[in-house]
Order: C-alpha cells, then structure tokens, then sequence
C-alpha cells in the first residue's frame, strides 16, 4: 500500500469579497518531499498556506494535511504541522532559550524530551552561543534560523515555510537551505513558497502560482527541459507571460 | 492544560517585569496618580478667601467680622470699601464670597430688629457655593444666637450627628473612587494591549497555528494581570491608609475578595476590546471610550440617583458602579460580603458575561 500524501487540496477556492485570492487550486504533496510554491507577491501563495494551517477557511473545495481535513479538524491538523510565517514572529524580548522553552511548553513536547529538542534546535539553528542573548538583538538570519528551530520542537511530520526567507542575505539563505534539506532527509514534508528563482531550484518538485491559479508544476530539471531554459528565473518568466498570452 | 497556562503565564512575566522601565510604570505612576488625585479631589472648604465690606463701622459688625476670623473654613483676605472694589475681587475670583453689612447694622440690632447682612457669593461652581453660603449661613447665625443669649432658646433644635464619615471630609468619600480608577485603568489597559501587541508583531499568528487552546491564551493572558492589579491595589490601599489616613472599618479579607471578582470585569473588558482592536492605538482609543463614560457614571462623584431614569438604568451593567459602592462600603462602613452580596454578585455576573462573551470572540482563525 502506497503512503498517503503529507498534503492534498482539491479545488480549493479562497474569495476575499469579490476577489478571489485561490483559484481552483488541486495538488498533492508526497512525505518527505520539499515542495516549492513559487509565485509574484499576491499570488495567492500565503493564502494557500494559512488554509492548509487551519488559519484560514476554504470558500469551497478541501484540503487534507496529514490526512486531517483543514476545515472541519484544524486543531488535528495544527498537533501535526510546524508553521513559520514571513515575518519574524517570535518574542524579541525573549532570550533565544525562553523562546525555545516557551514553544516547547505550548505545543506540548514531553518533558523528558524537552532539553533533547532544545539543545537540537540550538545546535541545528548554530545558536548555542547565543542562547542567553535577546532574541531581537540576533541579525536575521539568525533570527530565521531561530524561528525554524521553535516550529520543528514538536517533531511536525509536515513543516509549512511562508516566505522564511525573505530579507535574508544570500549566505545566511544558503545555510538555511542545507537545514531544510537535513529535515527533509529526516523524513519531513516541507512545503515552502518563496519568491527567490534560486531556492526554486532546491525544490523536489514546484508549482508556479499566478493570480491564485496553479499554472504549472513540474520538477526544477523538467521545466528547464522543457522549456529550455537556463535557470528557473527563465521558466518562471516564460510561464508567466504565456499565461497573460492566453488570459489576454 | 494547566501546563501551558503556566508557559504564557512565566512568558508574561518575564516580557513585563525584564525591562526596567516596566517596572518603573507598574509601580510609581499608581502611588503618583493617587497622591495627586488624593490630594485634588476635596471639596471641603478650608481657608476659603473671602472680603468683608463694613459700611457700619460699628463694634457689632467688627465682631460679625472676629467670627468669619475665627473660622477655618474662611480667611478674611480683603476689605473692600467700594462696590467697584468687590465688583473687582468676584469678577477675578479673588474672592469666593464677599460678605457686606449695611449701614445701620448696630442700630437695627439694638432696637431689637432684625438686622441683615448681605452675603455675594461667586457661583460659576455651583456646588462650592451652596457649601459657601451654608457656612456663610452658620457664621452669622451663631453670631445672632451669641446676640440672643438670655432670650428664651428656640423650641426644637436638630442635633445632627454623621455616621461612617464622621468629620464629613470628602476625601474619605473620593479616596477609594480614585483606587478604583487607577486599579480599572491599569488592569484594563494593559490587558488589551498585551494582546493586541502579540497580534502586531506577528507571534499570535503564529500562537494560532499550535495546538492551545483559545481558553489557555486567555487564561494565560490574564492571570498575570490578576496578579498585577492585585499587587497595584495592596500597593495603593496602603498609600491611601498611610498618607491619607482613609477610616479602614472593613475585613482586608473581603477587599480582596471583591477585588478579585472586579477585576474579572475589568480584565474580561480588557480581552473583549483586544478582540475588537487591530492595533495598540486601537486598543488604546477604545479603552478610554469604554472607561471614561464608566467612570462618570460610576457614582465616583455625581450621585446615580440624580441622573435621568435611562442612565441609571444603564449604571446597572456599569461594573464600577458596584466597586465604588463596595470600595466605600468596606473602608467607611466595615460592610462585610454578607451585606455586600447584592454588588458582589452583579459584578460576578457581569464579569462571567463579558469573559464569556469574549471568549467566544476570541477565535484560532484569522478570518
């Protein structure tokens, strides 16, 4: 028997009003793939996330995240997911350690468990000197790494990354990346949106999101054959364009 | 679940208390705003700056004048000789009553008449005049009855005497309203901006997507503040014992029992407003809408039952209205839960209704 997908939506329709931020979007994520969701800002990227985060109600259509609906069981599916949004949201008037204790405390990690996954998250984040300091006082990279370490405390078998890091300078990006895919090689599902072309090439697989639309979803290595292109900035262009072409 | 409480209890502890400057605000600005409202809310009159205008010149008006001396509710600042001089001291306010004798004043006395003293009082504020023309009132008629002595006394004299504010001061009477206003300005304030600030700065999204529970995060917002608005009320209870000598009669049991029930509204209040809000401004605007009518029509010092039948009817969900008359009851008339039951228990209704009511605003979801 086939494992189940880590995340399936199904003609899931987000509307604001009149404005209709996911459109009829359909995809499933398998476990332990790092899933690319890559897109202008207003795609509709960040609304999709919040929806599988339970954060979010569906207009219409379902989602499924580690076979909980989104709609009717979210808190079945917030014990299951680590979530880490764009903006820096952890306490800054926290030390680095408070805020690990603190999430630890809220999503429950065992207590016998709790210094494990602390000094885990310590030395996975490369913060283990910095454990005393002020969590505002970190440079951003840090402060990401930070953030990534307080949402895996709990194990999540499925991980939703909105943007982690945007603002970020491309070194610091880079070690971000190689503790994504450390996690993934752990058997996590990673289901990340980014707006940089070059993380897109990081991804298992990518799907390209356009006014709320999923335009196209491929591999990295099969778009650019396909489209013979250099790099995923190129086929993000082509894309895009040819969407306008036949909308237009 | 008790768990997690204490996670965000010990995290609000620590975020409020790390910095100095909290700790400063938590502390000084109570004991300041008491002690200067302490101080400003009082209308005794004491040393009231009043003129005398003699046109009589006699020895009877210069002894109606050694009364107004001897009194401490006045001081005798000005003797004006001209009706464009007393005109002057009124119109400045340098004078808040002149009192004029009349020519003929000793001739009227001595044939036996009535003779009748002139007493202009400023009356813009009109409660400090009607306070002034009775003391007024009092000075010359204890002169009329010195003037009377060995004429039959009159025949029926009411002896008033004043039960739990004996001396009649008004502090005794404003001073637990100003406890009540600090306690509810500083417990309703900080509670909706706690959580407005956790939505500002982005850690309530995420909060939402772990798997507490709306009561945990409400439970554990508060009850810090519980603490908080405990320690700021032993802190100002102690002030106003100490520097204002406020009569304590009551049960320091039953002061923090009541007081823990109000804080329920107060901080339930504080919860409804954070849901409400979007921003700390917000959050902050609509506290003072919400506390400033509460606290006018709290009966802090304009007396409910003068107030129009639909307003008083609106006092009855003021949760103010009830602490002010407990607060009154326990320092000045030592009243215990039993007879405070009927405020006690509004107040726990009213509090119930606004937690719950707020709870059930108070949603995992952004939308």
């Amino acid at each position: 028997m086939p494992e189940p997908d880590a995340v399936v939506i199904d003609k899931l329709v987000k509307r604001f009003g009149t404005f209709v931020a996911v459109d009829n979007v359909s995809l499933r994520v398998a476990k332990g793939e790092i899933f690319g969701f890559l897109g202008p800002n207003g795609a509709g990227k960040s609304t999709t996330i919040r929806i599988l985060c339970g954060l979010l109600g569906p207009t219409s259509g379902q989602a499924t995240v580690s076979g909980f609906d989104v709609a009717t069981q979210p808190e079945l599916v917030k014990r299951s997911i680590g979530y880490m949004s764009q903006k820096f949201s952890l306490y800054g008037d926290l030390t680095v350690e408070e805020n690990l204790d603190f999430f630890s405390g809220i999503y429950g990690v065992p207590k016998e468990r709790r210094e494990e996954r602390k000094s885990f998250a310590l030395r996975m984040a490369n913060l283990e000197e910095r454990r005393g300091e002020l969590t505002g006082q970190l440079p951003g990279g840090w402060k990401q790494r930070l953030a990534l370490g307080c949402a895996i405390l709990h194990e999540p078998p499925i991980l939703f990354l909105d943007e982690p890091t945007s603002g970020v300078d491309p070194i610091a990006r880079r070690s971000f990346w190689d503790l994504i895919y450390d996690l993934s090689a752990g058997g996590q599902t990673i289901f990340v949106t980014t707006h940089y072309m070059d993380e897109a090439e990081y991804c298992h697989r990518v799907a390209l999101m356009y006014k709320g639309k999923v335009i196209a979803l491929d591999t990295p290595r099969a778009f650019k054959q396909r489209l013979g292109a250099k790099s995923m900035e190129e086929v993000f262009i082509n894309e895009i364009e040819r969407q306008e072409a036949a909308t237009a | 679940m008790w768990e997690r409480i204490l996670v965000i209890i010990r995290k609000e502890f620590r975020q409020t208390l790390r910095e100095k400057r909290m700790r400063v605000f938590l502390i000084v600005p109570p004991i300041m705003q008491l002690m200067l409202f302490g101080f400003a809310v009082n209308l005794d009159l004491v040393n009231s700056p009043i003129a005398f205008m003699d046109l009589d010149q006699s020895v009877e008006s210069r002894e109606l004048l050694s009364h107004f001396q001897g009194s401490q509710q006045f001081n005798v600042k000005y003797m004006p000789d001209s009706d464009a001089a007393v005109q002057k001291l009124l119109d400045h306010g340098d004078a808040q009553a002149v009192i004029k004798v009349l020519p003929g004043f000793a001739r009227e006395i001595h044939k036996g008449h009535t003779a009748h003293v002139q007493v202009l009082v400023d009356g813009a504020n009109s409660n400090t005049a009607s306070i002034l023309t009775g003391y007024c009132s009092q000075v010359i008629q204890a002169y009329g009855q010195r003037l009377r002595t060995g004429v039959a006394p009159l025949s029926a004299v009411a002896v008033p005497r004043v039960w739990f504010n004996p001396d009649l001061l008004s502090r005794n009477f404003f001073v637990p309203g100003v406890i009540m206003n600090i306690i509810t300005m500083m417990t309703l304030m900080l509670t909706a901006m706690a959580i407005v600030r956790e939505r500002e700065i982005g850690t309530m999204e995420q909060l939402m997507v772990t798997p507490i529970r709306p009561i945990e995060l409400m439970l554990g917002k508060t009850l810090p503040f519980v603490c908080i608005g405990a320690v700021q009320m032993t802190l100002v209870t102690t002030v106003a014992l100490l520097v204002f000598h406020i009569p304590f009669q009551g049960r320091v049991l039953t002061l923090v029992f009541a007081t823990l029930i109000y804080l329920m509204t107060t901080l339930g209040s504080g919860l409804f407003l954070s849901t409400v809000s979007q921003t700390q401004q917000q959050a902050l605007m609509s506290s003072f809408f919400f506390f400033t009518p509460a606290f006018m029509l709290s009966g802090f010092s304009f007396p409910i039952r003068n107030m129009p039948e639909p307003v008083q009817w609106l006092t009855l969900i003021n949760p103010m209205r009830y602490f002010i008359e407990i607060l009154r009851g326990i320092f000045l008339k030592g009243l215990g839960v039993a007879e405070l039951a009927p405020q006690l228990s509004a107040l726990f209704v009213i509090g119930c209704m606004v937690l719950f009511g707020s709870a059930r605003r108070f949603h995992k979801r952004l939308d």
